[in-house]
């Protein structure tokens, strides 16, 4: 395979982006979970709640640092990979992304620091009330940008003059046809991948016997939250299905690994598709069942591949594993979700070995999920980078060659394996310690500095 | 009901840019300075003079460049590009450094990392800056709406020294801010490194203010001709003032001026710049109007950065205000 400048800057955008995207799918979740902790704190007075707020809120000082230093990045590979595009839908999504950029930063000057130093300077309410901004603030952050990614998705609200895009309509514009599903899917879907992060860090310590008390709070406070939103998930993303079944529709053909249109269409559960061929090998399908949840009737017809032109199609092997990975991922948090009942009833949710030992594998199954669904969702839409309107290949700076890129790819690489290394050593030495005995630090007297990673101290 | 919205934007962009150098310019300048001070105490007071602002400073570099992404889309468009492996560089080097601030602290044997990463990541940050500027004074090779350049068109004298002549203002502005912040023997240092970097920076505004007229005759034009020279000849004039202030502070050993005239020095040549290349963003070829993205967009944005860039700007003066004072070794940091 040729790789060529276009494909080696898709590839550094999904590198860097990706690194990014890990960080906040947890931090916003964890925002959240840390408001909530601060809230019942404050309403029951219970020092368990203080105990386990301050401990997460030292993890998300670490991840939110560490999400500030690799969002530096993204803005400017905009302009170095991307001038073309930058130069065409300029108009249109560089002042959502000002949005994001102030949102963010007037979150964590105004509030940010309260939540992580002003514990003992304010009253519990003002620091509950920083804590729900903090959460407040990092959803504003997902919505502009997930209005951003949404209109590359559904365009809209825009007129072209010269292959160049200008606003037409600003809330034709955020509130695209695909945004409002994007966001409900997302939102949930980082949720989640706090809820088992936190249910696989109270599994670790259950095991061990270390932090009992706390750990069965967090436990049931991540297993609670799974239980509404696992079942929860099954349906947003269904919705959001349906709708890119409406408007990208050779991208749901390519999840769905559809090759012919026709009524009758089966649910394709394994195959390896077959670009060249247009056809799956050694699939395991069950007939009619995709025509039912796509057309609501066995006979419904569903698009296939074929019958969009090859340079239309996206790249079917990658959106096809991607989605059944994000897919398996889910039924592996069902699956805990389901088995935490039937121990809860049974009262052995704390005592049953082989369930913390799974809960605490599975710490990763939401960071993995998330990056799926991202990887179905983007690779989905080549090659189009505003989908319909404008392709990946036309969008990349011109006269930028293959070995510039390979350069700048490589030395992301390296400097993100290394800092970001450092960072999750840092993070597994937090854990490590715990969340008991620990004060909260603060901006006292001795003037200490107001920075996200500097809360973390615990040497 | 259309309203000329580019000369309010050309102000904001123009304040961010300015904020971003002065405040980000100081502490990367003090992480230049970082490894040859005298000893491990002062290095250790050298990093908690600016530990509690540096990453607010940084702030302004995200704003000034979405900003021309939102404002100015097709500068954006081109003078990114045209950066490639400076902008990387730049990324880079303060990746190293704003991490260096933390786990320095937070590292028992591989703490030399860290203070490394912390220098290294300061002195290429700044220079690729300095390269960055300096080949956005040389101009663009521009086709259409498009850089038609190649990657590496920044390899040349005029940007390279650029870089150099920014390394030792940022050292400058790092010096002099020492000099206001501690006392005793770092404060002696500082003024020491400031009064070399002075001589420095002086060096260099001289070669490149005669250099950049060179470059381009409209820039000699602009100067020169009658009556220009007469309405902007205060400015090389103040910028001659400033530098002598500057000196005579650090000679008569005062405290609060020295920082405020590097500063000063900073802002004539800022002025200077926008004199060169107005009324274009992307010397030599397109202008603020050219490149300015529709109307709409422009008003779009400019609701929120008007509630926000003020909070932003408050919270700023708030931070340095709480920090005010001499760093002290029981600062506790540690």
């Amino acid at each position: 395979m040729h790789l060529d400048a276009v494909l080696l800057s898709r590839l550094q955008f999904a590198f860097v982006v990706a690194f990014h995207f890990l960080l906040p799918a947890f931090t916003i979740g964890l925002a959240s979970y840390i408001a909530v902790l601060e809230g019942l704190h404050l309403f029951t007075k219970k020092p368990i709640y203080l105990r386990i707020s301050n401990f997460w809120i030292k993890i998300f000082a670490v991840s939110f640092g560490m999400g500030v230093v690799s969002g530096i990045v993204m803005p400017f590979q905009f302009g170095t990979n991307w001038s073309r595009y930058s130069d065409m839908v300029g108009d249109v999504v560089a002042p959502l992304m000002a949005y994001e950029g102030l949102t963010a930063f007037f979150l964590e000057a105004g509030f940010l620091g309260v939540l992580l130093f002003g514990r003992k300077l304010v009253p519990s309410w003002a620091h509950f009330l920083a804590a729900l901004m903090v959460a407040i603030g990092t959803l504003f952050s997902t919505f502009w940008i997930l209005v951003v990614n949404s209109w590359m998705h559904t365009p809209n609200g825009f007129s072209m003059v010269n292959g160049r895009f200008y606003p037409f309509d600003w809330l034709e514009v955020i509130w695209n046809p695909s945004f409002p599903f994007r966001f409900m899917h997302t939102v949930t879907a980082v949720y989640l991948t706090t809820a088992f992060t936190v249910i696989g860090v109270a599994a670790h310590y259950l095991r061990r016997g270390r932090f009992v008390a706390e750990s069965k709070v967090m436990l049931v406070m991540g297993l609670g939250l799974a239980t509404v939103l696992v079942p929860a998930q099954a349906l947003l993303g269904d919705l959001h299905g349906l709708n890119t079944l409406h408007y990208q529709p050779q991208k749901l053909a390519a999840i769905e690994g559809l090759w012919e249109t026709r009524g009758n269409q089966s649910m394709v559960l394994f195959a390896i598709p077959d670009e060249a061929a247009e056809a799956n090998h050694a699939a395991i399908e069950i007939p009619g069942l995709a025509s039912l949840y796509l057309a609501h009737s066995i006979e419904g017809r569903v698009l296939g591949l074929r019958d969009f032109p090859k340079e239309d199609r996206p790249p079917v092997i990658v959106v096809f594993y991607a989605f059944r990975i994000m897919l398996a991922m889910w039924g592996l948090m069902m699956l805990i979700t389901v088995w935490s009942w039937w121990l809860g009833l049974k009262r052995r949710l704390y005592e049953t070995h082989l369930f913390l030992r799974v809960c605490n594998y599975a710490i990763p199954v939401g960071f993995v999920a998330v990056t799926a669904g991202w990887v179905t969702t983007e690779a989905g839409r080549q090659p189009w980078v505003v989908y319909g309107f404008l392709r990946t290949a036309d969008a990349v700076t011109p006269n930028l060659s293959s070995g510039d890129v390979t350069i700048s790819l490589v030395m992301y690489a390296l400097v993100y394996a290394f800092v970001f290394g450092a960072g999750l050593y840092y993070l597994f030495k937090l854990v490590g310690a715990g969340p008991a005995l620990m004060e909260a630090p603060e901006l006292g007297a001795d003037k200490r500095p107001a920075r996200p990673l500097s809360a973390a101290d615990a040497d | 009901m259309t309203i000329d919205l580019v000369p309010v934007w050309t102000l904001i962009l123009g304040l961010a840019v300015f904020m971003y150098v002065l405040l980000d310019g100081f502490d990367l300048g003090v992480g230049i300075l970082f490894p040859f001070a005298p000893d491990d105490a002062s290095r250790n007071l050298m990093m908690d003079s600016v530990a509690p602002i540096w990453d607010g400073n940084e702030t302004w570099l995200i704003l000034g460049g979405i900003g021309l992404f939102a404002a100015f889309p097709l500068a954006f468009a081109i003078i990114i590009p045209a950066s490639y492996f400076p902008i990387l560089v730049m990324l880079l080097g303060l990746i190293f450094r704003g991490v260096a601030f933390e786990f320095r602290m937070k590292a028992h044997r591989a703490r030399f990392v860290w203070d490394h990463a912390f220098f290294w990541g300061s002195l290429v940050a700044t220079f690729a800056q300095g390269v960055v500027l300096g080949s956005f004074i040389h101009g663009y090779r521009v086709e259409g709406r498009q850089f038609a350049g190649s990657m590496f068109d920044w390899l040349q004298p005029f940007p390279l020294i650029v870089g150099v002549g920014l390394v030792f203002g940022y050292v400058l502005l790092g010096a002099t801010w020492l000099v206001t912040k501690t006392d005793g023997k770092l404060q002696h240092w500082s003024r020491n490194k400031a009064r070399l970097a002075l001589y420095a920076v002086a060096l260099f505004l001289i070669v490149v203010s005669i250099w950049t007229p060179m470059l381009e005759p409209r820039i000699a034009q602009r100067w020169f001709s009658w009556p220009n020279i007469v309405w902007l000849a205060p400015v090389p004039l103040a910028a001659t003032v400033i530098a002598a202030w500057l000196w005579h502070s650090l000679h008569s050993h005062r405290e609060g001026t020295t920082f405020l005239a590097a500063m000063g020095l900073f802002l004539t040549g800022y002025l200077g710049l926008a004199i060169s290349i107005w009324p274009n963003i992307v010397p030599h070829s397109i202008s603020l109007w050219d490149a300015a993205s529709s109307t709409k967009s422009q008003a779009f944005l400019l609701i929120g950065t008007l509630f926000l860039l003020p909070i932003i700007v408050m919270y700023t003066g708030w931070s340095y205000y709480v920090f005010r004072g001499k760093v002290r070794g029981d600062a506790g940091y540690h």
